[in-house]
């Protein structure tokens, strides 16, 4: 495949996938709130619309009606450009997710992920998938660092502290949890991993792989890195104001938010793709006749099935648990995920070693 | 082609990033003027064939060292520089020495110019495992040695930064 | 197809810079953040050697740098709090006496 068919179809697809997530996101909003306000024995918003449907639009214009203020004393170049780079940020690690095996459209082999193409007997994707992943959650706290900073208020500038420190105390569970994976699948690229777990549902990292340690880790220091409850201290209304995203109104808080909802869609994402398989369907080893459309569509049908379920997971624990005081959750992610996931490490690779 | 203009591109913000380091008054322009070098190098290794080394250097540099110089930034409230009168054996010395340096190294990288070639993209490539068994075989004592490193360098920074009761 | 001289010079400049700010800058904390330019000047001319004669080990040295850069910046950041609690000022034209 020459370059310029490559980002031909990389650009449609980019704006196929971005339209798809961005829609995603305003409607997991929705769903968020009719999901919590069931469990609280409430409606929700079902107003707007049927069912509340249209109630993304109203909260959209909402955003784009509101007054844009920037406070004098703020340090305008940070504290405009630090919402962008958290969005900009999380939009980027869509990039690199596979969501299934390649379609042949008019006579070109296009696999279903931005970054990958095919050349010539099979789909070659970026070898340090994974890695990247991690480097742009790392470069992610510099957006919650810097708009706290250039608020130059003091709630801002404490909540983004404890923000950050939050988010750099779990990262490391987050990166030594995914390591059990690599050891089993032998490779940092996400579609080999995903391959790695085909066969059966006893295949998948969770089940047969006997990772779900590593799953549980993986969960709650994602919960961590996106900032939500158990461990939403830093932007909780009822804490330090608002946190990091006190001073900023209308459309720079909607890119807050909306970064923080890709980041859930993210997280969901490898969730899927490195503990359950990815799009393989838990029903593969019985080999169901199925006619060709279906199998052309089942792998991205059984991909948003599980990503749905890790994004019903996050709002379920929303609406369940109450959330962790600072000093707690600093020492729950360095006293006790830490160690976790190293004796994780320990007992895969000696698992591993004795087995060949 | 293609190599020449991606490389005459991410050097270019190399260098414009570390001159606006030099240039700029206030220590938080210059962290992210630092920020933006060490991205530009990491796109460098990828194209001379680093890749695991372009990651470790987004995700450790960029993404936990530079994070760690913002924060000082930040809880120390560093101001604008204040002009105040350099040293001048730092001055009248170190400048000349510089140059001088700089000319030499120029000299001695184009004297050999020719024996150095060049540098394909895809002509050296180091799978992420060939450069976990280089370093679990024979760089093995020296990878022991750095996590001692770091070890005692957490407990140093740990007991520095103390308040004294 | 670019020559490996042109990955040496950029290096080389960017060394300078990094020299150049250590001499001009006043400010502490801009001095550390020269010398992390000069050690990524010198990760730049391992890797391109690495490439040039083929051989692993360059790129395995610039990881060990990493290393060193970043416990050296841990440590080195913890002492410019600890004098910038005693001094109160983080220009190095004002830290001149061992004893206040």
């Amino acid at each position: 495949m020459s370059l310029t068919t490559y980002i031909i179809f990389a650009i449609i697809k980019l704006a196929i996938v971005l339209f798809v997530l961005l829609t995603a996101v305003a409607y997991i909003v929705l769903l968020e709130r009719k999901v919590v306000a069931r469990m609280q024995n409430r409606w929700g918003p079902n107003r707007v619309g049927p069912f509340g449907l249209l109630q993304p639009l109203a909260d959209g214009a909402k955003f784009i009606f509101k007054e844009d203020i920037i406070p004098d004393s703020v340090y305008k170049p940070l504290y405009i450009a630090a919402p962008m780079i958290a969005l900009i940020l999380a939009l980027t690690s869509i990039s690199l997710i596979p969501f299934g095996e390649n379609w042949k459209i008019a006579g070109y082999h296009v696999p279903l992920e931005i970054t990958a193409f095919w050349n010539g007997n099979s789909i070659q994707d970026i070898n340090i998938g994974l890695l990247i992943i991690l480097g742009i959650t790392s470069i992610g706290v510099y957006g919650v660092a810097l708009s706290g900073w250039s608020s130059n208020s003091k709630y801002s500038l404490l909540g983004s502290l404890r923000a950050s420190a939050q988010l750099m105390s779990y990262e490391l569970s987050l990166g030594l949890s995914l390591v059990g994976v690599l050891l089993i699948s032998g490779s940092l690229s996400l579609r080999q991993i995903v391959d790695s777990q085909g066969g059966s549902i006893v295949n998948w990292n969770f089940f047969g792989r006997l990772q779900f340690i590593a799953f549980f880790i993986y969960i709650m220091a994602a919960y961590a890195e996106t900032n939500r409850i158990p461990f939403d201290l830093p932007e909780a209304e009822t804490e330090l104001v608002a946190g990091y995203h006190t001073e900023y109104s209308s459309m720079k808080f909607a890119m807050f938010f909306m970064a923080e909802y890709c980041n859930m869609v993210t997280v969901a994402c490898l969730a899927t793709i490195l503990f359950f398989g990815g799009w393989h369907s838990p029903f593969e080893a019985l080999h169901i006749a199925a006619p060709a459309l279906w199998i052309a569509i089942s792998p991205v049908f059984w991909f948003v099935v599980k990503v749905f379920f890790f994004i019903f997971l996050y709002i379920w624990i929303r609406g369940t648990l109450p959330r962790f005081r600072y000093d707690q959750l600093m020492a729950f992610g360095w006293k006790f995920l830490l160690p976790l996931s190293i004796a994780n490490i320990i007992v895969t690779s000696l698992v591993l070693a004795l087995r060949s | 082609m293609l190599h020449q203009v991606l490389f005459i591109i991410f050097g270019v913000v190399c260098v414009a990033g570390a001159l606006n380091l030099l240039l700029q008054r206030h220590p938080i322009n210059s962290a992210l003027s630092l920020i933006v070098v060490m991205g530009a190098l990491a796109l460098l290794f990828l194209l001379l064939g680093a890749e695991f080394v372009a990651a470790v250097q987004v995700i450790v540099y960029a993404g936990a060292v530079m994070v760690l110089f913002v924060f000082v930034i930040m809880l120390l409230n560093a101001g604008v520089e204040e002009h105040t009168r350099g040293s001048r054996v730092a001055i009248f010395l170190g400048i000349p020495g510089l140059i001088a340096f700089f000319i030499f190294m120029c000299w001695a990288i184009g004297s050999n110019g020719s024996a150095l070639g060049q540098a394909r993209i895809g002509s050296f490539y180091v799978p992420t495992q060939e450069l976990g068994i280089a370093l679990f075989r024979e760089f093995l004592l020296p990878f022991e040695v750095t996590s001692v490193l770091i070890l005692i360098a957490i407990m140093g920074a740990v007991v520095l930064a103390r308040r004294e009761r | 197809m670019v020559p490996l001289s042109w990955y040496l010079t950029l290096g080389a400049i960017l060394f300078a810079i990094g020299v150049a700010a250590f001499l001009v800058k006043r400010n502490i904390i801009t001095i550390f953040m020269s010398i992390e330019l000069m050690l990524n000047a010198v990760n730049l001319t391992f890797v391109a050697f690495a490439n040039h004669w083929h051989q692993v080990s360059g790129q395995v040295f610039v990881f060990f740098v990493m290393v060193v850069a970043a416990a050296e910046a841990a440590v080195g950041l913890a002492i410019i709090i600890a004098v910038f609690r005693t001094r109160e000022t983080l220009n190095v034209d004002q830290v001149n006496l061992l004893k206040l």
